[in-house]
C-alpha cells in the first residue's frame, strides 16, 4: 500500500535557521497524524512543505506515491484548514465554502448544493448567506473546516485549528473532528503543540523538536515509552531519575517514571517523606523525598491522602520505568 | 504597602487640574471640544463656500449689462450644454478616465511590491520615492516634462538612436490623441496627469493590499486557484477600497486640473481652463460655477456606481 503522505530526507533551510533538518516521514492512507512540537520545532514548516506553500531545500515528498516536486499548491489534491481559518472576509460563508468548486469551475448549482451539504455536515445550515465576520471563533473554525473537505482531498492538513477556541468548545471540536475524519476515512495530518489533543485524538504521533523528529509511534507507546527525556517531559510529565536509582543497568544514564505510575502502598516498597501536596480536583499532586531523590506522584484525591511531612511508603511497577537515550 | 502612599492621590489643583477630571468625568464634553474646531471648518467654511458655489450656479448673467442677476435660473446649466461646452466636459471627464485606468494599471505592481515584499531599507526607499515628486514644485515638473516631450526633447532623441521614429511618429499620427509632438497632443497630457497623479493612486493602493493577510492568498492557492485566480477573486475585490480610495484623488484632480492641459497639450480647452476663463477674464461667475458643478456631479455619480458594484464590501 502507498503511504499518503511520505517525506524522506526533507530539509527546509532559512539561511542558517534549519527549520526543518533532515525528516523522513511516512503517514499512512487513512491515519489520523499528528505533529507534535513546542513552538519553533519545524512541525508547521513540514505542514506547509506537505501544502505546497513552501519548498523543501532538500529532499523529497511524495503525495499518494506521486513526487510533489516544484508543484504548486493549487495542483495539490490537498486542503489546508488555517490556524486563523483564513476566511475570504469580503464573501458569505457559502461562497467561501464554495471557493475550491467554483476555481475549479464547477457549476453554481453544483457548488451550491455541495457547500450546503457541507454546512450541515458541520452542523451550520442555513449559515450561507452571513459574512465570516458575524459568525464566533468556533463556527469560523468549521467553516474553515467545510470549506476544505468540500473538496474531498486526498490529504488533508490542520495548522494548530483548535488553537484559538476556548476549553470546552476545543473538547467538543476534538470529538467531531475525530468522527469527522472516521466518516470521510481523509488522511488528517494534524499540527499542534498541545500534547493532549495529540494523545486524544491521533493515531500516531511525531513528536518535533529542533527541526527533527525525535519519536514516531501510537500515543500509547509515545506517552509509556518516551524514548528520550525531551519526549518524556513534552509529553505529560515524568520523573527523570538516574537509572541506578530504579535499580537497572544500562549504558544509559537516565530513566522515566510517569507519576501516576507511583503507588503508595501499606507495606514494602521504598521509604519516602512527604515534601508537599497540591490538590487538582480530581487527582492530587504529591512531592517526595526518597532516599534523597525528589519524586512527583499523582495519586486519586478518592483516598486517604498523607500529611505534609509524613513518612510513607511507596512502590511502582518495574515495566513503568523506561530507560532514555541521551544525556 | 509603601509607607505614607495614598489610596487616591490628591487632585493637582489649578485650571488643568480641575479641567482634567472635569473632562474624564464628561467624555462627551471631550469629544465636542476635539470636534469643534475641525467642524466649524468643514461646516461653515468648507461646505459653506460650496453652497454659495452651488447657489451661484443657478444664478445667471445680464448679457447687455455683464452683471449676475440673482434670480432663480436654469439657464446657465442650458448654456452648459451648448456644444463647444459639453465638448469641454467630455474632453475632461474621457481624459480623467483614461489617467485613472493607466495610474491603476502603474500603480498596481509598484504598490503589490511595496505591499508585500519591501521590508526595512527598501520600504524606507519606496516612500522616498513616491513622495520625493510631491517636494518639488508642479509648475518646474511640469515645465521638465514639456521639454522632455518636445520635438526637440529627450525622448525623441531615444526614439531616434533606438531606430524607432516610425513607432513615435505613427502613435502620434492617430487621430485626437495625437498631434506635431508629444508636448502638444493629447497623449502627452494623459502622460503629465499620469506623472503628477500616480502617488495619490500608488498610496492608498498600497496601504489596502497591505491589509491582505498573507494566508488568504495561500488558502486561495491551497483551494485549486491558480495565480490569475486568487488575483480576479481575492487581491481586487480586497484592492479595491483602496483602488477606489486612489481613482477618487486621481479622478477629481484631472477633472480640476486646469494648468497642465494649458502647458501640454493641444490648445483645446478642459473644465478647469473654462472655469478659470469664465470667472476671471469674461467674469461669468454663474458659469464658471455651473462648470465647477459637473465634477462633483461625475464624482458623486462614480461612487454611487462604485457602492452599486459592492466595491466597498470589504471594508
Amino acid at each position: 500500500m502507498t503511504d499518503a503522505v511520505l517525506l524522506s530526507k526533507v530539509c527546509r533551510h532559512y539561511g542558517s535557521v534549519k527549520a526543518v533538518d533532515g525528516i523522513d516521514l511516512a503517514i499512512g492512507e487513512g491515519e489520523f497524524f499528528a505533529l507534535l512540537g513546542p513552538s519553533g520545532s519545524g512541525k508547521t514548516t513540514c505542514l506547509r512543505l506537505i501544502a505546497g506553500f513552501d519548498s523543501p531545500t532538500s529532499g523529497h515528498i511524495e503525495i499518494f506515491g506521486e513526487s510533489v516536486d516544484g508543484v504548486p499548491p493549487y495542483r495539490r489534491n490537498v486542503n489546508t484548514v488555517f490556524q486563523d481559518y483564513a476566511l475570504f472576509p469580503h464573501l458569505s460563508v457559502i461562497d467561501n465554502v464554495a471557493y475550491g468548486m467554483m476555481v475549479r469551475g464547477a457549476s453554481k448549482s453544483e457548488r451550491l448544493a455541495a457547500a450546503e451539504h457541507a454546512l450541515e455536515m458541520i452542523r451550520l445550515p442555513g449559515y450561507g448567506t452571513r459574512r465570516p465576520a458575524e459568525l464566533s471563533g468556533g463556527q469560523r473554525q468549521r467553516v474553515a473546516l467545510a470549506r476544505a473537505i468540500v473538496n474531498k482531498p486526498k490529504v488533508l492538513l490542520l495548522d494548530e485549528p483548535l488553537g484559538a477556541l476556548d476549553l470546552r468548545l476545543r473538547e467538543q471540536m476534538q470529538e467531531e473532528l475525530k468522527t469527522l475524519q472516521k466518516n470521510l476515512g481523509i488522511t488528517f495530518v494534524f499540527v499542534t503543540h498541545d500534547q493532549g489533543e495529540a494523545l486524544s485524538m491521533a493515531d500516531r504521533i511525531a513528536i518535533f523538536n529542533e527541526g527533527t523528529i525525535i519519536q514516531v509511534g501510537r500515543p500509547e507507546d509515545i506517552y509509556r515509552r518516551p524514548n528520550t527525556r525531551f519526549v518524556a517531559d513534552f509529553v505529560g510529565s515524568s520523573n527523570v531519575i538516574p537509572v541506578e536509582f530504579a535499580g537497572l543497568s544500562s549504558q544509559h544514564q537516565w530513566a522515566s517514571l510517569r507519576p501516576e505510575a507511583i503507588r503508595i502502598v501499606e507495606t514494602g516498597g521504598k521509604q519516602a517523606r512527604v515534601v508537599s501536596l497540591n490538590y487538582l480536583g480530581n487527582s492530587t499532586r504529591i512531592a517526595l523525598d526518597v532516599e534523597g531523590t525528589r519524586l512527583h506522584a499523582l495519586v486519586s484525591s478518592y483516598q486517604p491522602l498523607p500529611d505534609e511531612g509524613d513518612k510513607i511508603s511507596v512502590d511502582w511497577d518495574p515495566d513503568d520505568v523506561r530507560v532514555m537515550e541521551g544525556e | 504597602m509603601v509607607d505614607g502612599a495614598l489610596a487616591i492621590t490628591p487632585g493637582r489643583g489649578g485650571i488643568f487640574g480641575r479641567s482634567s477630571d472635569a473632562i474624564w468625568r464628561n467624555p462627551k464634553m471631550f469629544l465636542f471640544l476635539l470636534l469643534l474646531p475641525p467642524l466649524l471648518w468643514l461646516g461653515v467654511v468648507y461646505i459653506g463656500s460650496l453652497l454659495a458655489l452651488l447657489v451661484q450656479s443657478f444664478f445667471s448673467i445680464d448679457e447687455f449689462t455683464g452683471l449676475v442677476k440673482r434670480e432663480f435660473t436654469l439657464k446657465t446649466y442650458r448654456e452648459l450644454l451648448h456644444p463647444a461646452n459639453l465638448d469641454i466636459i467630455v474632453r475632461t471627464v474621457s481624459t480623467a478616465v483614461v489617467v485613472t485606468l493607466s495610474a491603476a494599471v502603474v500603480a498596481f505592481p509598484i504598490a503589490y511590491y511595496a505591499a508585500r515584499y519591501a521590508r526595512g531599507r527598501w520600504k524606507a526607499v519606496f516612500y522616498l520615492g513616491i513622495m520625493l515628486p510631491l517636494w518639488s514644485s508642479y509648475l518646474v515638473k511640469i515645465y521638465a516634462w514639456k521639454l522632455i516631450l518636445a520635438k526637440e526633447g529627450i525622448l525623441n532623441w531615444l526614439f531616434a538612436q533606438l531606430h524607432l521614429t516610425w513607432l513615435l511618429d505613427a502613435v502620434l499620427a492617430i487621430p485626437i490623441i495625437g498631434g506635431n509632438s508629444l508636448s502638444v497632443s493629447y497623449l502627452g497630457t494623459c502622460i503629465v496627469f499620469l506623472y503628477v497623479w500616480l502617488p495619490f493612486m500608488i498610496l492608498p493602493l498600497q496601504a489596502s493590499l497591505e491589509r491582505v493577510p498573507v494566508n488568504l492568498l495561500e488558502a486561495s492557492s491551497d483551494l485549486g486557484a491558480e495565480p490569475v485566480k486568487t488575483f480576479r477573486y481575492v487581491i481586487l475585490p480586497l484592492a479595491m477600497p483602496g483602488l477606489i480610495a486612489g481613482s477618487i484623488f486621481t479622478f477629481s484632480l484631472t477633472l480640476g486640473d486646469y494648468i497642465i492641459p494649458q502647458i501640454i497639450g493641444s490648445s483645446r480647452l478642459f473644465i478647469g481652463q473654462a472655469v478659470y476663463a469664465h470667472q476671471g477674464t469674461a467674469g461669468n461667475i454663474p458659469l464658471a460655477a455651473a462648470f465647477t458643478v459637473v465634477p462633483i456631479v461625475v464624482m458623486g455619480f462614480y461612487l454611487w456606481m462604485a457602492k452599486r458594484q459592492g466595491a466597498f464590501d470589504a471594508l
